[in-house]
């Protein structure tokens, strides 16, 4: 009796500490978010919205275009998407469906290690070894471009892809495979067209994660795509300096004097970064809560 | 001549061998019963009969299988020709999670058997000769796994049917079904009879009477006895055949 007693008091306690901690994350969560709401908001109304929707992001002359970041985020994480991908699911397909057993316990810890090499080593890679071969390669005047910086996210978002299409690939019932092959259809053609199109969804949630990964990066980008903040619209802007959004925030809040225009529009920045992260990794939240109910994700 | 020859068959699921001197002449157009107990080796043995052992790492095969007199071990058999020709329905049902339509279309738009103009009629055929066509007709696009499971289990015939084979391999196809269900797999399968070389495993013992034509009993591995079904029930020349029959052993 006392015994029980005991344990149900101390199961109490371990309940209680994991509620408590459960609930104060999500509350920090939400603080962060307010804080970040607190600071940016009044910048939407101290500037004119011809300024904000401006080209132009010189905030010492008062101008506050946004544009040219918000492109040269979503040019460079698309094209980072773009190699990403393919890259991705294929390697999650070769090391699920067609490595030895040997090979497969090799690949896989290492793409985990690849997911911790912190992101200023990746820079420095980067800079120093990326950056010369696109500039010799390319023969552009410099090699600090949204194109290397698009190359160090598609590396960086590989990890998280390959990993959760690999998931999503092991998933896949063997009774498909069986029947694929049983029909006289060879290993490539059943991976093709019976696997892949039964991990969809699986997969459209590796890009989504990926791409959340991708867009909130800050240092590798930072160092290695010049920073230039112009509007990425001409055909060769892939291959000329740009400046995301994280890496103003980052390079420019040293600077600002707390409480300027400047300041909440950093701020400002951070809402609209923190909007588009949460819209992607929502989106990928629902695509696998729509295959869960499904029953089709074990 | 029988559709199916096979000689000395010897299986090995690395050391541990599955299949001992199997030797069988199944014949074409009738329908082949195998039963016995569970782990006898009754689906490893039709499994050999289209290859899909080779994709089990570690196995090895002895012995030969001649269909229509090739050796279909022999080196430099075309296996993905093989598995077409010897299709196959596995125990539980498994459409791939696509519709009606494609899961029939699969197997001809992957061997490009037909251009994808005839492909619509290829598919009614398929499904008519499955006894599927008036259930789906009104929505071929719908997916194929909101379909019962017995409706499932003749798309699955239906898809394998599409590629045109001359055996057709059923591992206790009806295991997952209703009685309703069985029966009408059951009927089907006297149908298909006429057009094809039909093997099945079955745990069922009045289904091996109702439905075939030859009966296999298999024990530890071993074919104790294969002859016309009609003998097997009625006149079993093994003790052990008789007491698994009479329920008496298994
Ligand atoms: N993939 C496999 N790997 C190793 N052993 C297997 C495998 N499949 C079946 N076996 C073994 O082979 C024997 C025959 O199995 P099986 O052919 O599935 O029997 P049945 O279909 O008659 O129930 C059993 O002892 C089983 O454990
Ligand atoms: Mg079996």
């Amino acid at each position: 009796m006392d015994e029980t007693r005991q344990t149900r008091g101390g199961e109490f306690l371990i309940e209680s500490f994991i509620r408590v901690i459960g609930v104060s994350s999500i509350g920090f969560v939400g603080l962060i978010f307010l804080f970040l709401l607190r600071e940016g908001i009044p910048f939407f109304f101290e500037v004119e919205p011809g300024n904000l929707l401006g080209t132009r992001w010189y905030p010492t002359f008062d101008l506050f275009g946004m544009l040219p970041l918000l492109l040269g985020s979503v040019l460079v994480t698309v094209i980072a998407m773009g190699i990403a991908l393919p890259l991705g699911v294929a390697t999650a397909i070769f090391v699920r469906e067609v490595a030895p057993n040997w090979a497969r316990e090799i690949l896989k810890p290492l793409i985990e290690v690849l997911a911790g090499i912190p992101s200023v080593v990746l820079g420095f890679f980067g800079m120093t070894l990326i950056a010369p071969l696109v500039r010799e390669t390319l023969g552009v005047p410099t090699g600090l471009t949204a194109f290397t910086g698009a190359l160090i996210l598609a590396y960086m978002a590989l990890p998280t892809i390959i990993s959760v299409a690999e998931d999503a690939l092991d998933a896949v019932p063997k009774s498909y495979r069986d029947a694929g092959l049983a029909m006289g259809a060879t290993q490539w053609q059943t991976i093709w067209r019976v696997v892949v199109p039964a991990a969809r969804s699986g997969i459209v949630t590796a890009m989504m994660l990926g791409m959340g990964r991708a867009i909130g990066e800050t240092m590798a980008v930072m160092m290695v795509t010049g920073n230039a903040a112009r509007m990425p619209l001409a055909l060769d802007s892939l291959f000329q300096p740009v400046r995301t959004m994280t890496a103003t925030v980052a390079a420019e809040m040293g600077e600002v004097a707390q409480g300027s225009t400047h300041y909440r529009a950093l701020f400002a920045i951070g809402i609209i970064l923190f909007l588009l992260t949460f819209v992607i990794n929502l989106a990928a939240a629902s695509t696998i809560f729509k295959k869960r109910r499904r029953g089709g994700l074990r | 001549m029988a559709k199916i020859e096979i000689t000395d068959l010897n299986f090995y699921y690395g050391d541990m061998q599955a299949l001992h001197h199997i030797a069988m002449s199944v014949p074409d157009r009738q329908i082949t019963a195998l039963i016995g107990p569970s782990g006898c080796g009754k689906s490893t043995f039709l499994r050999c009969l289209n290859r899909m052992n080779d994709t089990i790492p570690g196995t090895r095969v002895e012995g030969s299988v001649l269909l229509d007199g090739q050796n279909i071990y022999a080196p430099g058999t075309n296996v993905v020709d093989l598995r077409r020709r010897v299709g196959m329905v596995f125990q539980r049902p498994n459409p791939f999670p696509q519709s009606v339509f494609d899961n029939v279309a699969f197997g001809p738009r992957v061997l490009g058997l037909t251009r994808e103009r005839d492909l619509h009629e290829l598919v009614e055929e398929s499904l008519h000769r499955a006894a599927l066509w008036d259930e789906v007709k009104d929505d071929l696009h719908q997916d194929a796994q909101q379909l019962s499971l017995g409706q499932q289990q003749r798309l699955c015939i239906a898809r394998t049917i599409a590629v045109e084979p001359e055996v057709i391999l059923m591992d206790e196809p009806c295991s997952a079904l209703d009685p309703i269900a069985t029966l009408e797999i059951e009927e089907l399968m006297k149908k298909l009879e006429k057009e094809y070389c039909i093997l099945i495993v079955t745990h069922n013992m009045q289904q091996a009477a109702r439905v075939s034509d030859w009966t296999g009993f298999f024990w530890l591995g071993k074919l104790v006895e294969f002859d016309a079904t009609q003998t097997v029930f009625t006149r079993p020349s093994h003790k052990l055949t008789e007491d698994y029959i009479t329920g008496r052993a298994g």
